[in-house]
Order: structure tokens, then C-alpha cells, then sequence
């Protein structure tokens, strides 16, 4: 994959990004089309023949840019790969592609036994502080774990004073009164405190904090953000924020990235992402907040679906088959036929749901994925010019109907051949992340990048 | 239009007030504990009318799910429950397990909080439907089951092709519409939905809430929505009821409530509430207290930040305020009825000393 334009693009973001406090900071990891596939290994058959299953793309192709000081929030649904990027910036998943620099260092590329001196710098927050502390260890052993691991202390009281500064930094205090306790005497937000006393305790430079609000009860939640801030401030730290919370992010990161299935579709400062969102998908996210002011309530057009399914995810842009304004190029392909009569259906009263699904012989040809021609047979007692006749009046009730239906645009042909009917879909380009005039944002979506480019 | 629609429903709202499906007076739920009795809800009085969302909103610990499974009679073994449960003039508490049984389903509904784990893995989605409704209309044919198990899946947006998929085929939200449309196929009066979205993605639950928020309108069930998010309250609920330490705080009309609230808890969890327009972090110190150990006085005293030296040791009346929204509040009920402040003694309006709460005490 070309990674030039990329490079290019990054840098002009660092010359005139002047607005940013952050824009001039030091660059403290580079990362450069960043790619995490899981491999699948199919049933007990496939495995047999050998047959491959393909990948799962957790992260596919991601560029960033993490800036010394700065809070980096990953933002995306279940499945959009933040958490596996988050992991895999500190090596505890392997990258099957791509760069990662850090210190002069690839960490991609490194051995584990190499890599492990490194992760003193860098840490990590998980998200259940429930299951994050081990149960068997009283807290002065987990919190002080890491520097045994690193073997940073000579004795015993070195290592006391260590664990007890990082318990009065967290806010644990007295420490004395929690040095000899389980985990299961605290309460969540303790936990978390113990955590990140843990994350800390070592004297990092990065610390990945995967969703470390979220498992916490509301009361708290603003409590560990702001010890979270202060910690960021006291010991000069870099945070990568890995949520689905966009209120959080909001507050709490200087530059967001929202992912979705396994890229970044819209990169830039956080006060410029939120008021002027640019990707629909970033659009749609905002838009389903529940806000509990009622004088901001506002009526929602949500979008229709949920993520694909990553191991097979769509053609083009992975949004297109839930994004209201797709265009013909957007990767429409045989399934959102599929999904588009299963939407009409649902609608329909039984006789006219059995009339319409008795026009069509096996809708299961749909489901294959990735497929831009598709022939259609007709049902039983029903033809091929019956069905055209019944696609193309969709089609035509379709055009008049508002909001307009995106699918048919990527619609090209729609014809008889062989007793069947072929229904042929746009070539489909897949959008690159690309910056935007006018601002700090990057964005992969083909309403903005091409014709500007 | 906008507005006659408004009118009619404030009429609805005021004039024809409708007899609730659920009257719960005073109920109390304690579980029995090696320490002695945990008293997770203790005394809580509230009506649920056809057509309305109650929210039910708190910390975790305020007795917010227990009270949802108390009032199905759906607790466990060497549980208390005292105080009346009235639906449609059967009082619930006390009744035998097999009459109760008899009207979950057909009557009362409860949709979980995991829509992954509550599906049997090795039943179709039909057969699921089919166990639902022959257990409690035996005499229904196959293709009446099929009719009405498709009807309650249209309504919640699951195609009528998915009919005979295995739960595995469906994703987390569809799976949770299908625990709906579950619970709502017998057309139960009154549901108790237990943090229906919790594990769900963003866009998923803001579908589920709208899912949740049409059910009123199509099906005139009385639900009470148990979530820890106020968004969602705001948005789905018609009335919300505030929780805390087993006690319900401040309950009434849920904007009413969220743009003006009364009880002192009610405005500390509205502003520790991270939302987009949120500019500082605020949160509430300490934690809610153990209900192990007998309390007096008003429960929220030792976080309250306008609490009274009387509050500590004087329960707060519930008072009714304008607009209707009642609140537990010792500064509300002398606003109501000054004579009141004989109560708290001597020196009990003076402010209570700020105790310095460590972080020793967080939740």
C-alpha cells in the first residue's frame, strides 16, 4: 500500500496546525499503515483439508501520529478494532503488517525478549478493574509487581517507598491502609486507582487506558478522568484513550480518531471533530447520545443496521450499507440487495411480504459476500421479466420516495438473461483517508477527499 | 398540529388520569445475609399507568434491580418482601409461586440486561416463540404462533426471513430486539425492562430506546426501564423515580425532573453526568452507604452538600411539589410546611460540618 501521500499529509498537518497547543510537541510514536489480522481457523473440516478460512482485518491500514503529551482518543463501536490497535501499540498483540516507531525502535518488528524492556515505558489501563488486579496479591505485590519485573529496586524498603508514593499519587491515601489489602476489599474506583498505581509505578511515557471509566459507576467515572488528568500533568505522561463514550472523549482528548471496522474514517482535533463532524458515521455517533438535558433532546435519524461482520466486511467503504447520503462508488454489492428487500418487507402486510419474497427463488444467493454481479432466478411460477418488472418498480418507487434510498445509485444494470435476472453494481473505490480543506481533519469518505484531492 | 397533539396528551396526562397497572405501596424487599438482613429496598411507593415508561435511575447498590425483580416476585430464596404489590387488584406479595408463574408472560415481562446469554443456543428463534406461547395458550395452532411471533418481530425490526435462524446468527442488538419482541409476543401489561442496553453498542442502544419508546404508543405497556444512563432516561421515559439507598428519592415527570431537579442526590448525579456539553468534571464524593446496617436519618446526609445538622438524624417527608414531582428532601418540606422544622430540633437547620470524606470511601 502506498503510505507517501500519507507521510505528505501529516507533515502539512504539522506545519500549519498551529492552532493546537499540541501541534509543535515532539513526535513520540510514529505509526505507519498498521495492520492486525487475526487468522481463522474454520471448523474441524477445514481444518483437516487444509482448507484457509481468510482474516479477520482488526486493524487494517492504520496511520497515526502520537505527539508527546497529548490525549489520542480511539473512538468506535465494538468491533472497530480500537481496543486491538490500543493493544497493539504496546506489542501485546503482533502486528502482521506495518510499522510502529518508537525511540528510533520498530516495534512490529521486535522479538519479545526486546520488546520487554521497552513496555516499562510503555502501560496499560484495562477496562474491568475488577479483573484486572489479582486476586491472590495483596496490593503493595500487584501495584509494586512491575518493578520487581523490571528489577528497578535494590531492597525492600526502596521498593515499600515506591509502591507508597504511587498509592498517595492515585489518591489512595492513607497508603498504609491499603498496602496489605485484596483487591476484593475495594470498591471499583479503587481498583481502578490501584491500576493505574500500577501503570505508573514504573515511570512510563505512554499509558493505553482501554476503556477505564466504563465498568465504574457514574458518581466516580468523573473522579478517575480528572486523577487521569492530573497524573497526565504531575509525571509529563501520553495517553492513548480507547472508548466508545464520545462524551468522554470530548472532554478528555485533544485529538480524536473515530474507527470503524478496522480504520480510521476521521482524524483531527477534538473541538474541530465535534463541531464540524465530517464522516456520517462520525455524524450518526454524535447523533445517538442520549442527552439528559430535555432542552437539547433532538430528534434522531439513526442509521439503519449494526457493524458488519468483520471477517467479511463490505465492499468499499465499510459504512456504505448504513450510510444514508452512499454514493454509486460507495461498494454497493449483491448483500445490500438483500438487506434492502428484508427492510421493504418487514413493512408489508403477510399476503404482499409472501406475493413479493414468491417473485424471488433463493435469496440466500445474496449473501454471498463481495459479489458486484449477481443472477437472480425467478421463483416458482414466476419469470425472469416478472422479476425485472418488480426490481425495477422498486427502483422507481424508490425515486420519489424521501430520504432518498442510496442503494440505487449504486445500481448499474438490472436485466433478463438465461431466465434470470442479473443485477449489476458500481465499480467500488475505497475511500482513503485524506485531509480536508480547510482544516486539521482527515477523513476516508468519498463525499470529501476525491473531488478535493 | 405539533401543538393540539401536545395539548391533547398534556389533557390525556392530566384529566384522564387512567387507574395504573401497578400500585406498589411501601414495599420492601430485604435479603436475609450471615450479617443480618440487607435492606436493598425499603419502602417504596410508586404506580405505573397502561401506555407509561417509568425510569428508574441511581448508583449501583441502590436496590434500583432488586426493586425491579421484587416486584415480580423474581428474588431469590431467603428473601423478605413485605408492603403491597398491586396489579389489576391482585396483590403480588404473598401470593404462591404457581399462581405468580401463572401471570408472568401473559402479564408480567422482564427483559435482561445480556441479550448474548439469554437465548438457548441450540433453539431456533421459532421454536423459542413456540415454547413461549404454547406454554401459556395451549390451544394456539402452528400457523396462529407463527403469525403472531412474526408479527412481534416486524415490530421490532427483525425480518420475517430470519424466522427459523439460531440465536448465533443474530448480532447483539438484533439478539436483544428478539428478547423483546420475546417478552411482548404474550402482550404482557407491564414489563420491567433491566438494563436493556447496557452491553450494547451506541448506535444499537440509541435503536432499542426508540424500539423501547414506540412500544407506549403501539402496545400501551406499562414499563419500568431500569438503566444507570439519564440520557436514556430523558429520552425513552415519561416519569422517572431516582433511587437511592433503597429509598426513592425524588420521582415525577422526567423532564420535569431533569430540567428542574429538586432532591439534592437527583442534581449531584445530573452534574457528575459526563455528557457533550459537559466543560468540568463534577462528582459526588463517597459512597452510597451500607444497607447492612440500620440508617437513620436521611440516607444521602453524609454526601449532601447542602445537608442539615437535623438531616442526619430526622427522616426527610416526602413532599409534593409543583408539577407534581414528589421529593424526600428536609429543604423542600420546610418550603412546604415550615412548621415541619420543629422536627429537626434545636440547632437542625443549621449546616451540617463537612466531614472530610477520603477517597478511603469512594464507590
Amino acid at each position: 500500500m502506498p503510505t507517501k501521500p500519507d507521510t505528505e499529509s501529516v507533515a502539512v498537518l504539522d506545519a500549519d496546525g498551529g492552532a493546537g497547543d499540541g501541534a509543535r510537541q515532539d513526535v513520540l510514536m510514529e505509526v505507519r499503515d498498521l495492520q492486525v489480522h487475526f487468522g481463522m481457523r474454520g471448523g474441524a473440516l477445514a481444518r483437516l483439508t487444509g482448507r484457509k478460512k481468510g482474516a479477520v482485518k482488526a486493524v487494517d491500514g492504520v496511520d497515526l501520529t502520537l505527539r508527546k503529551g497529548e490525549v489520542l482518543g480511539l473512538v468506535g463501536e465494538s468491533g472497530s478494532g480500537k481496543t486491538t490497535l490500543g493493544r497493539t501499540l504496546l506489542g501485546l498483540n503482533r502486528a502482521t503488517g506495518g510499522s510502529i516507531t518508537y525511540r528510533g525502535q520498530d516495534l512490529a518488528q521486535l522479538r519479545e525478549g526486546r520488546l520487554r524492556p521497552m513496555r516499562r515505558m510503555l502501560q496499560m489501563v484495562f477496562q474491568d478493574p475488577h479483573a484486572s488486579l489479582n486476586p491472590a496479591m495483596t496490593i503493595r505485590t500487584a501495584v509494586g509487581h512491575p518493578l520487581r519485573i523490571h528489577g528497578l529496586v535494590k531492597d525492600d524498603d526502596e521498593y515499600d517507598a515506591k509502591v507508597t508514593d504511587a498509592l498517595e499519587r492515585v489518591g489512595l491515601t492513607p497508603p498504609e491502609r491499603f498496602l496489605d489489602k485484596f483487591p476484593a476489599d475495594l470498591s471499583g474506583g479503587q481498583k481502578q486507582r490501584a491500576v493505574l498505581a500500577r501503570a505508573i509505578i514504573a515511570d512510563p511515557e505512554l499509558l493505553v487506558a482501554d476503556e477505564p471509566i466504563s465498568m465504574l459507576d457514574m458518581s466516580v467515572r468523573a473522579k478517575i478522568l480528572q486523577l487521569m488528568l492530573d497524573l497526565k500533568r504531575d509525571l509529563d505522561l501520553t495517553y492513548v484513550y480507547v472508548t466508545h463514550d464520545l462524551a468522554s472523549a470530548k472532554f478528555f482528548c485533544d485529538t480524536i480518531a473515530i474507527m470503524y471496522l478496522g480504520r480510521i474514517v476521521e482524524i483531527g482535533p477534538t473541538d474541530q471533530v465535534f463541531s464540524d463532524p465530517k464522516h456520517p458515521y462520525t455524524k450518526a455517533l454524535l447523533a445517538a447520545i442520549p442527552e439528559p438535558d430535555p432542552h437539547r433532546g433532538v430528534p434522531r435519524d439513526l442509521p439503519r443496521g449494526e457493524v458488519p461482520d468483520a471477517a467479511q466486511p463490505p465492499l468499499g467503504c465499510s459504512f456504505h450499507p448504513r450510510c444514508p447520503v452512499a454514493l454509486a462508488g460507495c461498494g454497493w454489492e449483491a448483500r445490500d440487495l438483500r438487506a434492502l428487500l428484508e427492510r421493504r418487507w418487514l413493512d408489508l402486510p403477510p399476503q404482499e411480504y409472501a406475493r413479493e419474497k414468491g417473485l424471488i427463488g433463493n435469496l440466500d444467493v445474496l449473501s454471498a459476500p463481495r459479489l458486484t454481479t449477481v443472477a437472480l432466478a425467478p421463483g416458482k411460477g414466476h419469470d425472469s421479466a416478472e422479476l425485472v418488472e418488480y426490481l425495477r418498480q422498486l427502483r422507481e418507487e424508490a425515486s420519489e420516495t424521501e430520504p432518498r434510498e442510496p442503494f440505487w445509485r449504486g445500481v448499474t444494470t438490472m436485466r433478463e438473461d438465461g431466465g434470470q435476472v442479473v443485477v449489476e453494481f458500481a465499480a467500488p473505490a475505497d475511500p482513503k483517508l485524506l485531509p480536508v480543506v480547510d482544516s486539521d481533519v482527515r477523513v476516508a469518505c468519498h463525499l470529501y477527499g476525491e473531488s478535493q484531492a | 398540529m405539533a401543538t393540539t397533539t401536545a395539548a391533547a396528551e398534556a389533557a390525556d396526562a392530566a384529566g384522564g388520569e387512567r387507574e395504573p397497572v401497578l400500585s406498589v405501596r411501601d414495599l420492601r424487599v430485604w435479603y436475609g445475609t450471615e450479617r443480618g438482613p440487607v435492606r436493598a429496598v425499603d419502602g417504596v411507593t410508586f404506580d405505573v399507568r397502561p401506555g407509561e415508561t417509568l425510569g428508574l435511575v441511581g448508583e449501583s447498590g441502590c436496590g434500583k434491580s432488586t426493586l425491579g425483580r421484587g416486584v415480580l416476585g423474581l428474588t431469590p430464596t431467603g428473601t423478605a418482601l413485605s408492603g403491597v404489590v398491586d396489579f389489576k387488584g391482585t396483590n403480588l406479595v404473598g401470593l404462591p409461586p404457581k399462581r405468580l408463574q401463572k401471570l408472568r408472560g401473559p402479564d408480567l415481562g422482564l427483559i435482561f440486561q445480556e441479550p448474548m446469554t439469554r437465548l438457548n443456543p441450540l433453539m431456533k428463534i421459532s421454536e423459542h416463540f413456540e415454547e413461549a406461547l404454547r406454554t401459556h395458550e395451549r390451544k394456539l395452532s402452528k400457523t396462529a404462533i407463527r403469525e403472531r411471533a412474526l408479527e412481534a418481530l416486524r415490530g421490532m425490526g427483525i425480518p420475517p426471513s430470519r424466522y427459523n435462524s439460531y440465536p448465533h446468527e443474530f448480532s447483539g442488538g438484533m439478539r436483544q430486539r428478539i428478547m423483546i419482541a420475546l417478552a411482548l409476543v404474550l402482550r404482557p401489561a407491564f414489563v420491567v425492562a433491566d438494563e436493556p442496553t447496557t452491553a450494547l453498542d451506541v448506535l444499537v442502544e440509541a435503536q432499542i430506546i426508540k424500539i423501547l419508546a414506540d412500544l407506549r404508543k403501539n402496545f400501551d405497556t406499562a414499563l419500568v426501564l431500569i438503566t444507570h444512563n439519564l440520557g436514556i432516561v430523558a429520552e425513552a421515559c415519561d416519569r422517572v423515580a431516582v433511587m437511592y439507598a433503597g429509598h426513592i428519592v425524588e420521582q415525577g415527570d422526567a423532564r420535569e425532573v431533569f430540567a428542574n431537579p429538586q432532591h439534592p442526590y437527583t442534581k449531584e448525579l445530573l452534574r457528575s453526568t459526563i455528557s457533550l456539553s459537559t466543560t468540568g468534571l463534577h462528582y459526588i464524593p463517597g459512597s452510597p452507604p451500607d444497607l447492612g446496617r440500620p440508617l437513620e436519618g436521611c440516607r444521602f446526609a453524609a454526601r449532601c452538600p447542602v445537608a442539615m445538622r437535623g438531616c442526619e438524624e430526622h427522616e426527610p417527608p416526602e413532599v409534593v411539589l409543583a408539577g407534581g414531582v414528589r421529593s424526600a428532601c428536609w429543604h423542600q418540606a420546610l418550603e412546604a410546611d415550615p412548621s415541619l422544622g420543629e422536627e429537626l430540633g434545636k440547632d437542625g437547620r443549621e449546616p451540617l460540618a463537612v466531614k472530610e470524606i477520603s477517597v478511603a470511601d469512594e464507590a
